[in-house]
């Protein structure tokens, strides 16, 4: 694998930008409070510190994440809801060289593309997923996700969510932590916690440069829209009640990548 | 060898580089023979959860630059046409060979042409597509070839369609390197991750298939459409016989245009004065060979065959929209037709007193 390059600074204008992100398109198009800013920034900060931005094929949702088709100063395509996994997974087979990263939420990961994270994580791909649980559907205006908690109120649960009806939040790095096959970088991270999202976000990158295999991270992000939250209840509800249903920290960590400088 | 041997053969030496697959009858062979080719030569093979993930990987080894192919059929081409949806809209060059099984439903493993429709006008959009409907093996070897110069030419979704008797059957084949006969393959080109640094070297590449707003759908769907309209004229292929004797025009397509050469041949024999038309290309379809075709001679009537129920006539009665010439059918959805039965419906549908030899 080409580790040769070093860290790549932009023009002097950018400075205040990582050079990963596309001054061109900020500000981004997410509503105020949105958890996909700090999570993108996160990850652009990852690939440029990497030195990677010429080897990324970027794959974004469909979705809220469809916003960050042209966030990034790396390739990118725009895939089909819940398809985003096998589309980066062509790409990397095709040419391995590749950094393959796959941009999802809640429902495209854990909902209608199920089956592809679970047999990427099987198969050990060695691509980079990233999903963001914001507990709901944000584009479509906020219906019951696979991650949504019990007793929440959404477009499609007006009471509220019954778990005998519609089942506990998923526990999504759970799973892949016990199915993806040796190799498998799996962690939590959250927005609310800036520098370890980005230190996660980095091991799964270089999980995936390494060739060890499946390398995933969830991020807990917020969604104050269709949460109906101020900025202080948003704050509230990703630091408290979703903590409390969803583990921040890692899974699964390679040996290698464990003892790397991050 | 068998179709599915042979397509495999034909997309190793038209330089497909990647295949993603998943089992569904009667296509498997196509992977199994694939499989055991692609190490051998440098190509590569992965077996996907369905038929979703297969075409999607297509798409993504497509978009670094990679030839990549598919095959399959019935609830697999169902499938399958979601990322076909995308390859349309964001013009990704990819080939998929259907082997039609019979439909609706999982129905049988064994024959049908009731894929027409769907690879023909599947998607949520405008069908912009070129589709090959071959009826032997030589043609599924030469048309496989054809097809990914075409998808990679063109850059829209290109299919070879055959059928399960096609794909099973055993038939003498002429395998050859295309360059032996001054063939030229068209190179891949990537469409991401072209050499650079984006944003030091070059911009970066960002492909979308989401618009915000009607008109700018709208002038992406126009220019694609241009962009189809003069593909047309290039790509349209048919087979025809016909003259101004001509009384009656056989249409069918596939293997069952096969069946429908033979029975215009042994009526002629017979002294019946029968035509035949074939559009080798399903989409874009030759209406104006077919226009021409019927012309020939303004009693002319068209007996259309087909192992589907009317969805060749469907295409066929398009074209010929301001015709007054009679349509005849003979249509049996999921099984064979032979030669026999095909001179069985023109000699049944000629009057007693006009019959060659009384």
């Amino acid at each position: 694998m080409d580790e040769k390059r070093t860290v790549v600074r932009g023009p002097a204008e950018n400075r205040n930008m990582p050079l990963s992100w596309r001054k061109e398109t900020k500000p981004h198009r997410f509503c105020p409070g949105c958890g996909h800013g700090i999570a993108l920034k996160a990850l652009g900060e990852a690939v440029g510190e990497l030195g990677i931005l010429d080897r990324v094929l970027y794959g974004c949702d469909i979705g809220c994440s469809l916003l960050s088709w042209d966030f990034f100063n790396f390739d990118s395509v725009q895939t089909h809801h819940g398809r985003t996994i096998p589309v980066v997974v062509g790409a990397k087979r095709a040419r391995p060289e590749t950094i393959a990263i796959a941009y999802m939420g809640d429902g495209g990961g854990y909902a209608i593309g199920a089956q592809h994270l679970v047999n990427a994580a099987q198969r050990g791909d060695q691509i980079t997923a990233i999903l963001a649980n914001n507990t709901l559907y944000a584009m479509t205006g906020g219906q019951l996700a696979p991650t949504t908690l019990p007793g929440q109120k959404t477009g499609t649960t007006p009471y509220g969510r019954e778990v005998r009806k519609t089942g506990a939040p998923m526990q999504g790095p759970e799973l892949v932590a016990a199915i993806a096959a040796d190799g498998a970088y799996v962690a939590r991270g959250t927005v609310g916690e800036y520098q370890q999202l980005k230190e996660f976000l980095k091991k799964a990158l270089r999980n995936q440069m390494e060739g060890r295999g499946f390398s995933f991270v969830e991020v807990l992000s917020t969604c104050p829209t269709n949460w109906r939250t101020d900025a202080k209840a948003t704050w509230a509800f990703l630091r408290g009640e979703m903590a409390r249903y969803f583990k921040v920290g890692e899974l699964r960590v390679p040996e290698p990548v464990a003892g790397g400088e991050g | 060898m068998t179709g599915n041997e042979v397509v495999a053969w034909a997309a190793l030496v038209a330089g497909a580089d990647f295949m993603y697959g998943y089992p569904i009858t009667p296509q498997n062979e196509i992977m199994h023979y694939w499989a055991r080719l692609a190490p051998h030569f440098g190509r590569g093979f992965l077996q996907t959860e369905d038929e979703m993930a297969a075409g999607f990987a297509m798409l993504g080894g497509a978009l670094v630059g990679k030839k990549t192919f598919c095959a399959t059929a019935g609830p697999g081409n169902i499938l399958m046409q979601e990322p076909i949806a995308m390859a349309e809209m964001m013009r990704i060059p990819g080939v998929w060979v259907i082997q039609q099984r019979g439909g609706p439903s999982t129905a049988t493993v064994i024959y049908s042409q009731q894929e027409l429709r769907l690879t023909t006008a599947g998607g949520n959009g405008e069908g912009l597509r070129i589709v090959y409907s071959t009826a032997f093996h030589q043609e599924l070897f030469e048309y496989t070839i054809k097809a990914f110069n075409r998808a990679w030419e063109y850059r829209f979704p290109t299919f070879v369609l055959g059928d399960g008797y096609q794909a099973k059957m055993r038939e003498a084949v002429t395998l050859f390197r295309p360059e032996a006969r001054g063939w030229t393959l068209t190179p891949a080109e990537p469409l991401v991750r072209r050499p650079g640094i984006p944003a030091l070297d070059r911009d970066p590449v960002h492909l979308r298939n989401t618009f915000n707003i009607e008109e700018e759908l709208y002038d992406r769907l126009m220019a694609q459409l241009a962009a189809y309209d003069r593909l047309t004229p290039e790509v349209v292929e048919w087979e025809v016989e016909v003259g101004p004797e001509t009384e009656v025009l056989l249409v069918a397509h596939g293997i069952v245009a096969r069946a429908a050469k033979q029975a215009c041949a042994m009526l002629n024999r017979q002294g019946y004065k029968v035509g035949y038309f074939r559009p080798i290309t399903v989409r874009p379809f030759p209406g104006a060979a077919l226009r021409e075709a019927v012309a020939a001679n303004p009693n002319l009537r068209l007996l259309v065959v087909e192992s589907a129920y009317g969805q060749l006539l469907a295409l066929v009665k398009a074209e010929l929209y301001g015709f007054t010439n009679a349509i005849d059918t003979l249509l049996k959805p999921g099984v064979g037709i032979t030669a026999e039965e095909i001179m069985a419906a023109v000699t049944a549908r000629t009057p007693k007193e006009v019959r060659p030899g009384g």
